[in-house]
């Protein structure tokens, strides 16, 4: 455990503790969910933790996606890389993820790199067989028809098989973000950023609810909204995938 | 860039119309194979004509259309289009120039019929507005109701709408030569008659060479202006008219293949019209026969009227002559007859 972790102890004392800015009776007096304190404390905590998840998540998806596509490509063109990829990415997959950040941390530092390097390698399963299978998924004979007609490799790759493959692509970056937004919340093990550090102060805080509901709420809203979205986006980039029969 | 002239401009086909494709020799043995593919395969279709391949399956009907295309590289022999050997071309831009048509379509899912059929166009690098004529164009010529259609996603076609903007999609670039396999392979009865229909009056406003697959004799018979019967292991069985072929078949394997009924599928080609009627000098009241009829069904009249001769008359009721089953059977013996391509 790195010194950030470590809960300070004192905190679930009798005495009334500072709960930060904003210490208003409800937060005393410790109701459901402060609205007050929640005012308060957006500038200073929730928006930079919440900005910070949101960075983590998008950095750690981005790199996912490429790795994941150039393995894919690659598997797609030469079968016998399938299977080496396959075992390596669902061995990464595998690893606990509180391990594999203390792991880290030996050799890269208790850093965003460590950060990103674990959530990278956690996306790379998801993203690949996604990927893969959509290309797989494309109709003999519309790869037929493309070869029959003069298309080369790539312009078959670019103007069908890749499209084709959308909807599973962003099948697979859509449980990978979700995944990714979960994952993220134990990234303050070895670095300061993140939902999970405020999430982390609240369990330190004993029984202050307001704190942990706003947090871990940020992080469900987070995660339904990227998934909200990339639904949208699939809308948007494949007409085709909707109509169904005259 | 602009490319208005068309004939010879980068891009543009090489061919302005039909071209005479011509097989010497070829073969084709896959490795680790004792029996070849194809063996020794020659045959030539004239420009403009339809050249049915047909055969029990293993008779390498698609594979000679792979080898003509390039799709399958051939072992021995050449092949020439227009001339020109296939052997030394792009492979790519030889398949830019063939119209390439298949059973299952093979159809865009992700494109509209209007982006299915400018395919090749906008792999040729045409502008946009002479892609967007050329569409349009198409989908009048097979016969679909551009405005409609033009922005639906295949999934949204029927059968035999997709099958037609499959061939509007390949005749898309004007090519001088058609493959087509199996085209209507997976359509219903009634909607293939109809599409053969409709493809033989598209192919008289077009005249395209065709190469055209199928495992059905009966279809050869009614595509074909000439039919290749290929059997087991890619060998030429006999190559000519389906008149010729029905009367004379070269062997015991293609008469099993053109089928029993060689003699009343040869009748079929011919209306009463075509035949050296007889002057007419029978019976008085003896049956009569529109010379728009069938010779077959116009047998079936002959049976019918336990062999009396027919009288044969024209539209207007004017009698042309008599019909008698010796002419029939002459006919089925014979090459010279109803035998043209049509």
């Amino acid at each position: 455990m790195t010194p950030a972790a470590i809960v300070p102890l004192g905190a679930a004392g009798p005495i009334i503790p500072n709960y930060g800015a904003g210490s208003s009776s409800c937060a005393v007096r410790n109701h459901f969910f402060c609205t007050d304190w929640f005012g308060h404390n957006w500038g200073p905590v929730l928006w930079p933790a919440l900005r910070g998840h949101i960075v983590l998540t998008v950095v750690a998806v981005a790199i996912g996606f490429v790795i994941a596509m150039a393995l894919a490509l690659a598997a797609h063109r030469y079968r016998v890389l399938e299977q080496p990829t396959i075992l390596v990415t669902t061995f990464l997959y595998t690893i606990p993820s509180l391990a594999l950040f203390e792991l880290l941390v030996a050799p890269v530092g208790a850093n965003v790199y460590s950060a990103e390097i674990a959530l990278v390698s956690y996306t790379l399963l998801i993203l690949f067989r996604n990927i893969l299978a959509g290309m797989r998924e494309v109709p003999t004979e519309v790869l037929d028809a493309a070869d029959g007609m003069g298309m080369t490799r790539t312009q078959s790759l670019l103007r069908v098989e890749l499209p084709l493959a959308l909807p599973a692509i962003v099948a697979g970056l859509r449980i990978a973000v979700v995944t990714t937004i979960a994952l993220a919340t134990i990234v303050y093990t070895i670095y300061d950023a993140g939902l999970g550090v405020p999430i982390h102060t609240a369990l330190g805080e004993g029984p202050f609810k307001t704190e942990l509901i706003a947090a871990g709420g940020l992080t469900i809203l987070l995660a339904l909204v990227a998934d909200g979205l990339l639904v949208l986006v699939q809308r948007l980039l494949t007409p085709w995938a909707r109509v169904r029969g005259g | 860039m602009k490319r208005r002239n068309s004939a010879h401009s980068e891009g543009s086909p090489a061919f302005a119309q039909a071209a005479e494709l011509e097989l010497r020799g070829v073969s084709k043995r896959y490795a680790g194979q004792q029996q070849p593919a194809i063996h020794e395969l020659s045959l030539t279709v004239p420009a403009g004509e339809v050249c049915v391949l047909v055969g029990p399956s293993g008779s390498g009907k698609t594979t000679t259309m792979r080898l003509i295309n390039r799709m399958i590289p051939l072992t021995s022999g050449d092949i020439l289009l227009g001339g020109r050997s296939v052997l030394g071309r792009e492979p790519r831009a030889l398949r830019r120039e063939i119209g390439y048509v298949i059973q299952q379509v093979g159809l865009f899912p992700h494109q509209t019929v209007a982006e299915n059929i400018a395919t090749v166009p906008r792999l040729l690098g045409w502008d946009r507005a002479r892609v967007v004529a050329r569409v349009q164009e198409l989908l009048d010529l097979v016969g679909l109701e551009g405005r409609v259609l033009r922005d639906r996603y295949p999934a949204q076609l029927s059968g035999g709408q997709r099958q037609r903007v499959g061939v509007a999609r390949a005749l898309a670039a004007d090519p001088p030569l058609m493959l087509m396999d199996e085209p209507f392979g997976a359509i219903d009865p009634i909607n293939r008659a109809r599409l053969q229909d409709e493809f033989q009056g598209l192919q008289r406003k077009v005249r395209k060479t065709v190469v055209f697959v199928t495992h059905d004799i009966d279809e050869a018979i009614k595509m074909g202006d000439r039919i290749a019967i290929l059997r087991e292991g890619g060998v030429l069985a006999q190559y000519d008219t389906p008149a010729a072929i029905l009367s004379h078949p070269a062997d015991e394997f293609v008469g099993r293949f053109v089928g029993a009924d060689r003699a009343l599928k040869r009748l079929a080609l011919t209306t009463v019209a075509d035949l050296d009627l007889v002057a007419p000098n029978g019976p008085e009241g003896a049956r009569r026969v529109s010379s728009a009829t069938s010779a077959r069904d116009a047998l079936s009249m002959l049976l019918l009227s336990n062999g009396q001769p027919l009288l044969v008359v024209d539209g207007q009721d004017r009698v042309e002559g008599m019909l008698t089953m010796q002419l029939l059977e002459e006919l089925v013996s014979t090459e010279a007859a109803g035998g043209e391509p049509r």
